[in-house]
Formats: C-alpha cells, sequence, structure tokens
C-alpha cells in the first residue's frame, strides 16, 4: 500500500455527521460534485474552498457520530481527503469509510500532536503516521478491512461475490 | 456420573450474532458473516437502489427481508423529494418487495415494532443510526450505511465484529414527572457521546421491568447517540403480549411469511405466545461485561440536552426561563401515544403562548387514530397545537417545522447537533414531552409542575 501525505485539516471532539454534510441535503444530493460541494458546510465553510487533493482531516474522539448517512464520508472522498486521523470513531461512519476506500484510523497520539495545516504523512506499509511531533504506529487493518480499501470500496470488493440472476 | 457442559457464559450480543451468523458460539472480537433476519431503509432508498445496481443483478437476493418505509421527507417538500420517492415506489414494484410503508404510515423504526416484522432474538440492520431501537423487544438492532444495505440486498450477508457488552442498570420505578428519556439523557450526559462505542448495552433491573413498552422504547433508540452497536431490553410478557396480537392480526390477512417459527397450522394466540418465548435470547448470567452502571430511578430528575451536542446534559432547572420559539413533539424516541398523553396532561385547558409554536407529529397512524380516539388530538388543537403528518417531521432538517436563524426549539427527539433541523444558527434543547409541552405553553422552558399547578 501507498504512502499518503498531505495537509491536516483540524477539529475537535464529537464532530457529528450533521455537521459533515446537512440532512437537509440527504435524500436529494446526486453525484460526486454535489455532494462534495456540502462537505462540513455547517463546521467550516472555508474547507470547500480550499481543500487540496490528499489532505488529511484530523479529530478528536468520536469523529462522524450521528446518523448512518453514507455522504458523510463519501463528501471527504469526493472532495480528495486521503485519510481521517482521530482519536476515535462513530461506528458507522468508520464503516463507511472503509465501505468508500476512505481511511479512518484510531490514533489518539497522532490526532493530539498534529497540528492545523502541517503536512502529515501515513505510511501504510510500516503503520506509521509522521508528522511535526514525530512518528506515531497505529493499528493495522484486518485482513477483510485492508481487503476492501484496497478494492476501492465494498461494492467494489463484493462485486466478485454477488450472482447474477437473471 | 453426567457430565454438565460448561460452554462459557455469553451477552446477548454474542447470543444474537451466533444465531445470525449460524454458529454455535461466537467471542468478543471474532468477526462473523451474518444474515439479518430483516433489512431496512427509508428515503434513502433510490440512492442504495442507485449502489446496488452496480452489482448488474436483476433481483435482489432477499426481497422477503427487505422493509422499506417513505418517512423521512414525507410527504415530498420539493419536486426532487417526489422524484426521489417515485424511484422508491418503482424499486419496490419492480422487485415485489411486500413490506413497503407509504407516506404518512409513520417513522420505520415505529412502523415496523407495530407490524412486529421484527421479532425477539431477530436481527434486523438497517440504514438508519437509530436501528438500535428494535433492542425494546429483544432483537439485535444495528445502524450500517447505504452500501452495505446494497451488499445486503445483493447476498444477504454482512460482517460484524461481536461487540463488547456493557450493563446499565436502573433499580426502583421512575418517580412522577421522570421518563425514559430523562434516564436516557443522564446516561449520556455521565458517560459521554462516545461513553458506549462499539459496545453492546444490556439494560436490566427492576426500573426497566415496570417500564411500560412505550417507555423502553426510548431507551435502544437513545442509546445511538451513545455511539453503541445495539442496545438491549430483556423481553417478558409485556413485550410478548403485544407482538402476538399484532402478528395475530397480521396473520389473519394473510401475511404469515415473516415468522420463521411458524409450524403447520393455523396460529393460535397460544402457540404465537409460546414461538415468541422459543426465539427469545437472554444473556448467561455470568457473561462478562466491560462496565456495569447502576442508578437509582428515584435519584433521577428531568433533563436537558443543551445545544449543539446530546452529552451537554444539564438539570431542567439549570436552563428554566429559555425562550422558546419552537415546541415539537415527535420523532421516533418520543412520538408516541403515551407521549402525546403526557403533553395533554400538561396543555389541556390551556394555550400555546403567543410567540410560540407547537408542532406535533405522530410517531405512525396508528399513533394518530389511537390519539383521535381517546381525544388527545382535539386537545391539542384546542389549545394552538399544529398536528403534522405522521413520520420524521423536521427532526433531520427536510421539512415541516426548520427553525430561523436565531430561533430555539425545545423537541423531543433525539439529536441537537449544530444545524439537525436545517439551520446552523438555531439553538435545539431535547426534552420529555411533557417538558416540551410546558414549555410550548409558557413560552420559556420550565417544569411542568409549574405549568399545571402554577
Amino acid at each position: 500500500m501507498p504512502t499518503l501525505t498531505g495537509r491536516a485539516w483540524k477539529y475537535g471532539h464529537n464532530v457529528n455527521t450533521d455537521v459533515l454534510f446537512p440532512g437537509k441535503y440527504t435524500y436529494t444530493a446526486r453525484g460526486r460534485e454535489e455532494i462534495a460541494r456540502h462537505a462540513l458546510e455547517d463546521l467550516d465553510p472555508r474547507f470547500v474552498q480550499e481543500v487540496q487533493p490528499g489532505d488529511v482531516i484530523v479529530a478528536g474522539r468520536n469523529f462522524g457520530c450521528g446518523s448512518s448517512r453514507e455522504q458523510a464520508a463519501t463528501c471527504l472522498v469526493y472532495n480528495g481527503v486521503s485519510a481521517v486521523i482521530a482519536e476515535s470513531f462513530g461506528r458507522i461512519f468508520y464503516r463507511n469509510a472503509i465501505n468508500n476506500g476512505l481511511l479512518a484510523i484510531p490514533c489518539p497520539p497522532a490526532a493530539q500532536a498534529i497540528q492545523p495545516g502541517e503536512t502529515v504523512t501515513v505510511d501504510l506499509e510500516h503503520h506509521l503516521i509522521r508528522c511535526a511531533a514525530g512518528e506515531f504506529p497505529f493499528p493495522p487493518l484486518s485482513d477483510t478491512l485492508r481487503g476492501i480499501v484496497e478494492a476501492g470500496g465494498l461494492v467494489a470488493y463484493i462485486r466478485g461475490k454477488v450472482r447474477s440472476n437473471e | 456420573m453426567t457430565t454438565i457442559s460448561s460452554s462459557p457464559p455469553q451477552t446477548f450480543a454474542q447470543k444474537a450474532i451466533a444465531r445470525a451468523g449460524g454458529l454455535d458460539r461466537v467471542e468478543v472480537g471474532q468477526i462473523v458473516d451474518v444474515r439479518p433476519d430483516v433489512v431496512l431503509s427509508h428515503d434513502n432508498t433510490a440512492a442504495i437502489r442507485r449502489i446496488w445496481q452496480q452489482f448488474g443483478q436483476a433481483r435482489v437476493a432477499i426481497p422477503e427481508r427487505i422493509a422499506i418505509t417513505l418517512d423521512h421527507a414525507a410527504p415530498p417538500p420539493t419536486a426532487r423529494h417526489a422524484r426521489n420517492h417515485a424511484e422508491i415506489r418503482a424499486f419496490v414494484r419492480e422487485q415485489g418487495i411486500r413490506h413497503f410503508f407509504e407516506v404518512g404510515r409513520g417513522i420505520c423504526h415505529q412502523v415496523l415494532s407495530e407490524e412486529a416484522l421484527v421479532l425477539p432474538g431477530q436481527m434486523i440492520l438497517g440504514a438508519d443510526s437509530h436501528t438500535t431501537h428494535f433492542g425494546w423487544l429483544g432483537a439485535f438492532g444495528a445502524g450500517i450505511g447505504r452500501s452495505e444495505v446494497a451488499a445486503l440486498w445483493a447476498t444477504g450477508e454482512l460482517w460484524l465484529r461481536v461487540p463488547e457488552s456493557m450493563r446499565i442498570v436502573l433499580e426502583g420505578e421512575l418517580p412522577p414527572g421522570v421518563t425514559a428519556k430523562d434516564f436516557a439523557l443522564r446516561i449520556i450526559g455521565d458517560l459521554g457521546a462516545d461513553g458506549g462505542l462499539y459496545r453492546s448495552v444490556e439494560f436490566s433491573g427492576s426500573g426497566i421491568a415496570a417500564m411500560g413498552l412505550e417507555s423502553r422504547m426510548v431507551l435502544p433508540n437513545m442509546m445511538a447517540e451513545f455511539g453503541v452497536k445495539n442496545a438491549y431490553v430483556p423481553p417478558d410478557e409485556k413485550t410478548y403480549g403485544y407482538l402476538a396480537k399484532r402478528l395475530a392480526t397480521r396473520y389473519a390477512i394473510g401475511d404469515r411469511e415473516m415468522d420463521r417459527s411458524e409450524r403447520d397450522g393455523p396460529s393460535t394466540p397460544r402457540s404465537l405466545l409460546a414461538d415468541l418465548k422459543a426465539l427469545a435470547l437472554f444473556p448467561d448470567p455470568d457473561a462478562t461485561y466491560v462496565a456495569t452502571h447502576v442508578y437509582r430511578a428515584q435519584e433521577l430528575e428531568p433533563y436537558i440536552a443543551c445545544p449543539h451536542s446530546v452529552d451537554n446534559v444539564v438539570p431542567l432547572s439549570a436552563v428554566a426561563g429559555t425562550r422558546v420559539d419552537q415546541a415539537f413533539l415527535g420523532t421516533c424516541t418520543n412520538g408516541r401515544l403515551e407521549d402525546i398523553a403526557a403533553a395533554v396532561e400538561v396543555i389541556r385547558g390551556r394555550r400555546v403562548a403567543p410567540g410560540t409554536r407547537f408542532l406535533v407529529i405522530p410517531a405512525s397512524s396508528q399513533v394518530l387514530q389511537a390519539g383521535l380516539e381517546r381525544g388527545y388530538i382535539q386537545a391539542l388543537v384546542e389549545a394552538g397545537a399544529v398536528i403534522g403528518v405522521p413520520g420524521c417531521g423536521p427532526c433531520m432538517g427536510n421539512h415541516m417545522g426548520i427553525p430561523a436563524p436565531g430561533e430555539v426549539t425545545i423537541s423531543s427527539a433525539n439529536r441537537n447537533f449544530r444545524g439537525r433541523m436545517g439551520t446552523a444558527d438555531a439553538a435545539i434543547y431535547l426534552a420529555n414531552p411533557a417538558v416540551v409541552a410546558a414549555s410550548a405553553v409558557a413560552g420559556r422552558i420550565v417544569d411542568p409542575r409549574e405549568v399545571v399547578e402554577g
């Protein structure tokens, strides 16, 4: 697996799905562009204007708590975010991230140490996060989850298992 | 000598996941491919269909296990929402989905409970975070994402990790004016919005046993705000009675397919009760828990979750006097008959305060009908309340009561995140139904006793 490098966008604890992607768009927004446009709308309006492909989101505990809406993860993917590093994740967000090929990395010391705007590198081979404060190891994904991320998401991962039943 | 089998004791989550995975037992941390009994989706079904179409299948693999409600933006507030519903109806027709519930039938968790589509010991996975709700009847309910529902439609299977379990015990009966909602808010306030992260929460104790079913429904529902995977209330005679009555009604109209335990011959109420008891799962007495929290009911009081986080919990008295522009009674958390009854008790013979709106949205058409029969709806309308179409209402900001910037809403819902009701610069306070109704009368957050006795 590759090494990811990007600038850090840093947020606090309990960043919920409503501020990641407001519920009022969840049944009508379609397509990458429209979903991407509303990312973090009620948390940080600067984000969609300034985010660069490869950027990394860094946050505190329980990132993505709240709704099951998958756009909370896909709106980040569609903006080119390469990984989310947090102290912990809401469980459905974590599944949604992995299922869309977005790395969600629980790593409390790195999440605390990384400063806004600094360059962060995620070394997926050695399971290390590198930032100005040093190197922080994180637990490797299980084989299943790694397989899903490497396939680019759940749909691609299980496509081979699905029986056509015309 | 007889050999006594001494397999290690198991939690509810272990037993439920083992059953859904077709295994004898599972261990905490194990990844298990499960085949859930019911797969739930709602207004998000059209988006899930677009994902499922990527599999190139002509027919979903499990049409009989799919349940779909139109509730989150129903009736549709815009042409785009209407088109979304039209796509869902087309899918339902094309795939022969029988468990489909139209606009106005009510909120998915309430409707599937009323229809007895989920039974004790069964598993429901849903593209809705409050699928934890079904723990009220002793089922395993967990929220999942849209891609995962698409995968379930295609294969019938999904992986789950067996969670650690945590026990929450309520000793004694809740005092008057203190509800299951207050208990849930107290737990989340004490332990944090991530206090139950990834865990299975098992409720027990005399306070839970004494609770009516509608109150029990509040607890697993609200545990979504505690970060849990699922939550569980042990089923008892009350639970079996509720489900048996509703199953008997369904069988009378010829729907027999969902009952996995059914035998040849007609089901009688007695055989239904026996079947339900046989399905139920209970944790073993010496199962392993990562934590046990014990609450004494007599020490609890009404609580409020303040903006913009469900764990920002204070006693009601700490925010009494806060101006209220809108009061909202409804949702899968607190939109049932007992919630409406509690509001009526406060508001009957009084008026909604000038400058305040009081919006009441029954959780289902059955709740609305029962409220009409008992005169509750009449009393609410006479007091100046507005009644909405059964469904989710303004809970997640789609329609029917979106606040203006700067406004304050007191709500019986489960979430008060910034922007949740559609406006980032609006404040949402969460409370029990009587407090919501009393605040509508006073135009400020108030203890219901002050309104009733004042």
